[in-house]
């Protein structure tokens, strides 16, 4: 491409690219809000929008974090919630070792083929309505490591993200600043559809028929969960 | 206690290459010498008798590492074996294997370690080794197809990773009335793994009976990542994240050295200072977090020792991101050097550091105070994950684990590199073997850091001003000769930090094998914790200080 003609993302739109993200979140509205409430007494009763702003507010000032740490980032995490950077005094600072007791979760660090279906169960098992921040480059795309044969590129294949924080590793400073929008969205009830496509976990038995599957019959139940890791297909 | 520079007690046996040769007699089917130590070529059902000969009567007890490569035609597994009296004592044994049937003998019964290592060759790159005691993938799923390392790889294969339910491997219904034992998953997301290492573990009552560390959770393909890129500057990220608990420049010096002894570079004694004051800071950082974690482990102290250990965390932090630009990953060396010279104002950079130092005795009498003097401290890790010198050999363990065992091995004496050998310090050794001595061990290596820092100020202060060359010229493409084989170590903050690079004649390594301590260490876990309570299996994980990025690789 030669430098007189500027790349095309530049001169069309100044607006993100969202090609990635909108492969990997399916269609559907989000029903993280309030989903039982909103059906039983319809959308637009006024005591129940007032109701819904303040739950709202109560969840973005009191976030139960999970502890969990993966690689590196989990480094300038720890850095995050200890002195000097101090994340509880935004609210959101108790760090959970229990799933089931957390709010928010942060992924920070790298996901491979064998800890992504782990990750999905410790997502699965935190109560409703939870989120997702995702720490680092790794978290984004794979990072430094995306071409690696084990790596998966990005959290996102798995479970969904609702903030991005880029770096390699992000300072505390990034963090806090990711939770802090974080906060943000949620008292503006907003937030990012829960659906991902590419990776699910399933029953070995449902799966579709192919090579893969014919030949690992003998060593997987039917029963077993599973999760297909497909490298090349990922955006 | 500490030894000094000087080693005490009888010199090691000299081995000379003449010896070894009549050692190994006809076995040897050829030479394949390494730039570091002599190879000989051996045949697979050899192994056994050939390293058995090299431990027992030259001396060679420590298998450092164990490189496994497929060339276009034949399979290779080098044993790198050295001495834990004299590192600098080396001698490689090549096994090749052809390719149709890549059967060699296992090295298990002589040397423990080799246990984990063939799983690890077996897994990545697809030798199998005859008479191992179990033969399983370690660092990929048991239902991976195929071996990433080896030629023909295809990565753009799906693959099928499952979730299962562990079962008991004692009792097949853990809630059966019979049954005395109880199957238990420590992990991989649970607080006291350190990451994501996963604890096979089976209890019989409060009694540990059995352990298995599962890991791969973070194989992040680092040994790919290298072989891909080129040595000038692709490769020097990479080693800031295997120990990723801020041991950056401790391990960018390890391929540094191994790069710059293959490509035959010298660096400037002036980078060389700047490169030993780097390294100490981090390992102040890294024995901290060491420290605070454990206290977090053996009882559950948030609030004060993990806290104080992160302050002083932050404060090595900011200098270093003076020294480096960066907080944690730091690609601060080149090959011939280091990126740039102290941050300006000097005097201010000099003057923060030494403040730091001033002030750092009185917090290692705060930690000694609440840590090492606590008498719930002491009950709970005096003589726990006891680990036997000769154990310890065995499993190749090195660092702060070797030498709380009373191994007096580091390498920053044993087989000098940068300016360790002109500075006053000590060695620390402890022989309690227990999660004690380690901890103390870490205490004790904090103090001696502190001490070569002060010195490498001072040298940096008074350093001719014309005389301050942070690079070497190097060539900007560096392709070292065809099928040079070279193995070096470092010693990092846990242990000895190794690398072994094949070159092709290109500009990217062919081979690209790191042999990493932690791997080492942790291999040891099951000998320290079986037949003591579980919460002695916690204390003693925490006092390996493990990082899984390291061990997985």
């Amino acid at each position: 491409m030669s430098s007189e003609q500027p790349r095309q993302q530049i001169y069309d739109s100044t607006a993100p690219s969202t090609d990635t993200r909108d492969s990997r979140i399916g269609e559907g509205a989000d029903d993280r809000f309030n989903s039982k409430l909103r059906e039983a007494f319809g959308s637009t009763p006024f005591i129940l929008t007032k109701f819904d702003k303040f739950m709202n507010w109560v969840r973005g000032n009191s976030m139960f974090m999970l502890q969990f740490g993966i690689a590196c980032c989990s480094i300038e995490m720890m850095h995050t919630y200890a002195i000097k950077h101090d994340l509880d005094r935004f609210g959101a600072g108790v760090p959970r070792a229990s799933p089931r007791q957390a709010d928010v979760m942060i992924v920070p660090g790298t996901i491979v083929s064998k800890f992504g279906p782990r990750m999905k169960r410790v997502y699965d098992q935190m109560p409703e309505p939870k989120f997702v921040v995702g720490m680092g480059s790794c978290t984004i795309s794979g990072g430094p490591f995306q071409e690696g044969y084990n790596v998966v590129k990005g959290a996102e294949e798995i479970i969904p993200i609702d903030i991005h924080v880029p770096g390699c590793p992000p300072r505390p400073e990034a963090l806090v600043y990711g939770i802090a929008k974080l906060q943000e969205r949620i008292r503006n009830g907003e937030s990012t559809p829960v659906v991902v496509k590419p990776y699910e976990l399933e029953e070995f038995g449902d799966l579709p028929q192919d090579e893969l599957v014919q030949k690992l019959a003998d060593d997987i139940d039917e029963e077993d969960l599973v999760m297909r890791y497909n490298w090349a297909d990922s955006p | 206690m500490s030894t000094g520079l000087e080693r005490g007690g009888q010199p090691p046996i000299e081995v000379t290459e003449d010896d070894l040769e009549a050692l190994i007699g006809d076995r040897a089917l050829a030479r394949d010498d390494h730039m570091n130590a002599p190879g000989f070529v051996i045949r697979p059902d050899d192994v056994q008798s050939v390293l058995t000969d090299l431990r027992d009567e030259a001396g060679f007890d420590h298998l450092a590492n164990l490189t496994a490569q497929e060339y276009a035609d034949r399979y290779e597994s080098i044993y790198h074996l050295r001495k834990y009296d004299d590192p600098t004592q080396e001698v490689s044994v090549v096994v090749p294997t052809t390719t149709d049937d890549p059967v060699s003998q296992s090295a298990e019964p002589v040397f423990r370690t080799a246990d984990w290592h063939e799983r690890e060759a077996f897994d990545l790159v697809g030798i199998d080794y005859e008479g191992h005691p179990d033969p399983r993938r370690i660092l990929l799923p048991e239902t991976w197809q195929g071996h990433p390392l080896s030629r023909g790889y295809d990565q753009e294969k799906p693959q099928l990773v499952t979730l299962t339910e562990h079962a008991n491997p004692v009792q097949p219904d853990h809630h059966d009335d019979e049954s005395d034992t109880m199957f238990l998953n420590i992990g991989p997301h649970h607080p006291a793994t350190h990451g994501v290492l996963h604890i096979e573990t089976v209890l019989d009552g409060e009694t540990v009976v059995d352990v298995d560390p599962d890991i791969g959770y973070l194989h992040r393909c680092e040994e790919q990542m290298c072989q891909q890129g080129t040595y000038r500057h692709q490769i020097m990220p990479y080693p800031d994240r295997w120990d990723y608990v801020s041991a950056g420049l401790l391990n960018e010096w390890a391929y540094a050295r191994t790069a710059e002894d293959l490509a035959d570079i010298e660096v400037p004694e002036y980078a060389q200072v700047i490169r030993t004051m780097g390294a100490e800071l981090c390992r102040i950082a890294s024995h901290m977090l060491a420290l605070a974690t454990f206290a977090l482990d053996v009882y559950g102290d948030f609030t004060a020792i993990f806290q104080y250990g992160m302050r002083d965390r932050e404060v090595v932090q900011d200098i270093l991101e003076d020294l480096t630009g960066q907080r944690l990953m730091f690609n601060y060396f080149r090959l011939g050097g280091v990126a740039w010279d102290l941050p300006e104002p000097r005097e201010e950079f000099i003057e923060k550091t030494r403040d730091f130092l001033d002030e750092l005795p009185a917090k290692v009498d705060e930690y000694n105070d609440l840590l090492t003097g606590n008498e719930i401290f002491q009950i709970r890790t005096h003589d726990t994950g006891i680990l036997e010198p000769e154990v310890a050999k065995q499993y190749g363990c090195t660092g702060p684990v070797a030498r709380g065992s009373g191994i007096d091995y580091d390498l920053r004496r044993d087989d000098p590199y940068g300016y360790y050998d002109n500075l006053e310090w000590d060695v620390v050794t402890e022989d309690g073997c227990d999660n004690y001595s380690r901890v103390l061990v870490r205490m004790q290596e904090v103090e001696e850091s502190a001490k070569i820092i002060e010195q490498c100020l001072d040298l940096l202060e008074d350093w001719p001003e014309d005389e301050r060359t942070v690079q070497s010229n190097v060539p900007r493409t560096l392709k070292p000769d065809a099928d040079t084989e070279i193995y070096r170590a470092v010693e990092g903050a846990k242990g000895e930090l190794g690398i072994y690079i094949r070159s092709d004649g290109t500009d990217k390594p062919g081979r690209f094998k790191i042999r990493s301590p932690c791997f080492h260490n942790l291999s040891a876990l099951p000998e320290m914790s079986e037949g003591e309570y579980v919460p002695d299996l916690i204390a003693s994980l925490g006092s390996l200080d493990i990082v899984l990025g390291e061990v997985d690789r």
